[in-house]
């Protein structure tokens, strides 16, 4: 019979180890993941990438139409997504306590969050780009819109849920309309929680690929008009990482590697803002 | 009603020597709650009031009167309902669906329970501060400023002038008049809860409802407050709730006695502390129930 205390520090170590070794192999792909982004990546990265259009064949170019497009359908697409989104989640925390509307909305809203990203293209295509007879820079930004808008509003309802109710009851007790408590008291006490989920589905909308296949398509020429088709970083890794071309391929990685970056920058940034709002709080 | 409150006595009392009240008894015993002994017009009038949780009753047919410039104290133990008797002087508990009043508070001629009843003009007649400190995530000159703006488009200076007032009422201005810039939050609990007493006074409200406002404070920090609450008497009607029966005592003019949604006894707060009329009363007060 071993002592009990003996016995407990070996289930710890045994613990201990397993857990330790689930993190090692949940890190080791991730690392591998980034290093051979860097290795195959890094070495594409120059000036021309930033200067240039997506090249034929063969022949020399960079990624300019692409990280355009995509800067241009990622901002439009959030300037669509987070007021709709913040307004429909604020009205889930704060005023949807009575009736049918806000489970419903809750439960709806909890299925597009979870619902696979090509279906709502699918969805933009039949709606938008079939009528429309063409495929556009429009219909990529309402398509990633619709994945923004979920987000928002589940992290919006969340933060917002977060505020105690003695501080709406304080407004309250002065007298103010429940707009005004909204908008001059617990937004302000959750806009950094707010922030970061706009972020985070900025992080989230940056390499959506499936969404833009079938409305923005891409676009080899340089092109400012959202209602053409548009080039776009995912659908460009997409397509020349399956191509036959070594220059292609090469643009492929510096692409994925560019995209990688952004949204580790993005969610850097949003654990900073997240850490400031929990110390607000 | 009348038969349910003698139940309610005796199932409580039961253990000590107590003569069941006759039904005549009872009721002179609630007519004398009602108002206390001096006859000074009531500036709140409380009649029949019964309160709901989802249905469940949590006051129990409150008569009473709160008079004009005077504390009033509600003491008794945990849910004996006297939280939940304040908050329905400013409808506070209308943010929440599942709480329902019935009956009649009659305010200057008013029945503020009536749905005509403007609920924000309501708050702003009658303010409130709550248990634990609340400043709202702005500046010290902004939480004060917040109430007076909803409902008054004064200037610059007048806003300043008015800030600096109500904060100078609730006796921090002196701590706080050159970091007016600064958040609220990062005043010390008794400064917050001081910012909390000014913002609801910079409104210039007739009532002022006291939630329990120095259960969260250090001593030093509560008998300022009590200083404080002492003072605004001249122009304020004030309501308090409170746990601590030394503070009752100390700060009070009337004092109610509240035991399980019931008001007990309701009289003139040295009556209360020396003489009690209810064998409850004399139990809570003296330590020996509670």
């Amino acid at each position: 019979m071993i002592p009990i205390y003996t016995r407990r520090r070996i289930v710890n170590a045994i613990n201990l180890t397993f857990s330790i070794l689930a993190m090692v192999f949940g890190l080791f792909w991730l690392f591998w993941i980034l290093f051979t982004l860097f290795e195959k990546g890094l070495g594409g990265i120059s000036i021309a990438i930033f200067t240039q259009m997506t090249p034929a064949p063969g022949s020399t170019g960079g990624l300019l139409n692409a990280i355009v497009g995509s800067l241009a359908m990622v901002t439009l697409a959030t300037l669509i997504g987070t007021p709709v989104g913040i307004m429909a989640g604020t009205y889930l925390a704060e005023y949807g306590q009575r009736g049918w509307l806000a489970p419903v909305t809750r439960f709806i809203n909890d299925i597009l969050l979870s619902a696979p990203s090509i279906v709502i293209g699918l969805f933009v295509y039949t709606v938008y780009v079939a009528k429309m007879g063409h495929f556009s820079g429009w219909a990529g930004a309402l398509a990633l819109s619709l994945i923004v808008i979920p987000v928002v509003v589940r992290t919006t309802e969340d933060m917002l849920r977060l505020i105690p109710d003695s501080l709406r009851e304080a407004a309250a007790a002065l007298g103010a309309p429940q707009w005004k408590i909204v908008t001059l008291v617990t937004w302000r006490a959750s806009r950094v929680g707010i922030m970061t989920g706009v972020l985070l589905a900025i992080a989230r909308i940056s390499g959506e690929t499936a969404p833009l296949l079938f409305t923005a398509l891409n676009n080899q020429f340089w092109n400012a008009d959202m209602n053409q088709p548009m080039a776009n970083l995912p659908v460009v890794i997409f397509q020349f990482a399956m191509s036959p071309y070594e220059n292609w391929q090469e643009l492929a990685w510096t692409g994925a590697l560019l995209i990688t970056l952004s949204v580790l920058g993005l969610n850097i940034a949003a654990r900073f803002f997240l850490r400031k709002q929990a110390l607000v709080n | 009603m009348k038969n349910q409150q003698t139940l309610f006595y005796s199932k409580f009392i039961g253990s000590h020597d107590y003569q069941q009240p006759t039904t005549h008894e009872s009721k002179l015993k609630t007519e004398m709650n009602i108002i206390p002994s001096q006859s000074i017009a009531p500036k709140v009038s409380i009649n029949d009031l019964n309160f709901y949780y989802n249905g469940c009753q949590a006051l129990k047919s409150i008569n009473m009167n709160i008079l004009e410039r005077k504390i009033t104290a509600f003491i008794g133990p945990s849910g004996c309902g006297k939280s939940t008797l304040l908050r329905t002087f400013n409808r506070m508990y209308q943010l929440y669906p599942s709480q329902e009043a019935r009956g009649e508070i009659m305010m200057d001629g008013m029945n503020i329970l009536d749905k005509k009843q403007d609920i924000n003009m309501l708050r702003a007649k009658v303010g409130m501060v709550f248990q634990k400190p609340t400043p709202f995530p702005m500046s010290i000159f902004d939480n004060v400023a917040f109430g007076v703006k909803l409902y008054e488009s004064l200037n610059r200076n007048e806003l300043e002038e008015r800030v600096e007032w109500a904060l100078q009422k609730a006796a921090l201005w002196e701590e706080v008049k050159d970091k007016l810039n600064q958040s609220g939050i990062s005043l010390s609990g008794g400064q917050q809860q001081r910012l909390c007493i000014a913002r609801t006074i910079a409104v210039k409200p007739e009532v002022v409802l006291l939630d329990e406002p120095t259960s969260a404070l250090d001593p030093i920090s509560t008998a300022r407050i009590e200083d404080l609450i002492f003072t605004l008497k001249e122009d304020y009607t004030i309501v308090i709730v409170t746990h601590n029966m030394q503070q009752a005592a100390r700060v009070s003019d009337y004092t109610a006695y509240m035991y399980l949604g019931e008001l007990i006894e309701f009289s003139d707060t040295d009556t209360i502390f020396t003489k009690p009329k209810q064998k409850a009363t004399e139990d809570y007060i003296s330590g020996k129930f509670g």
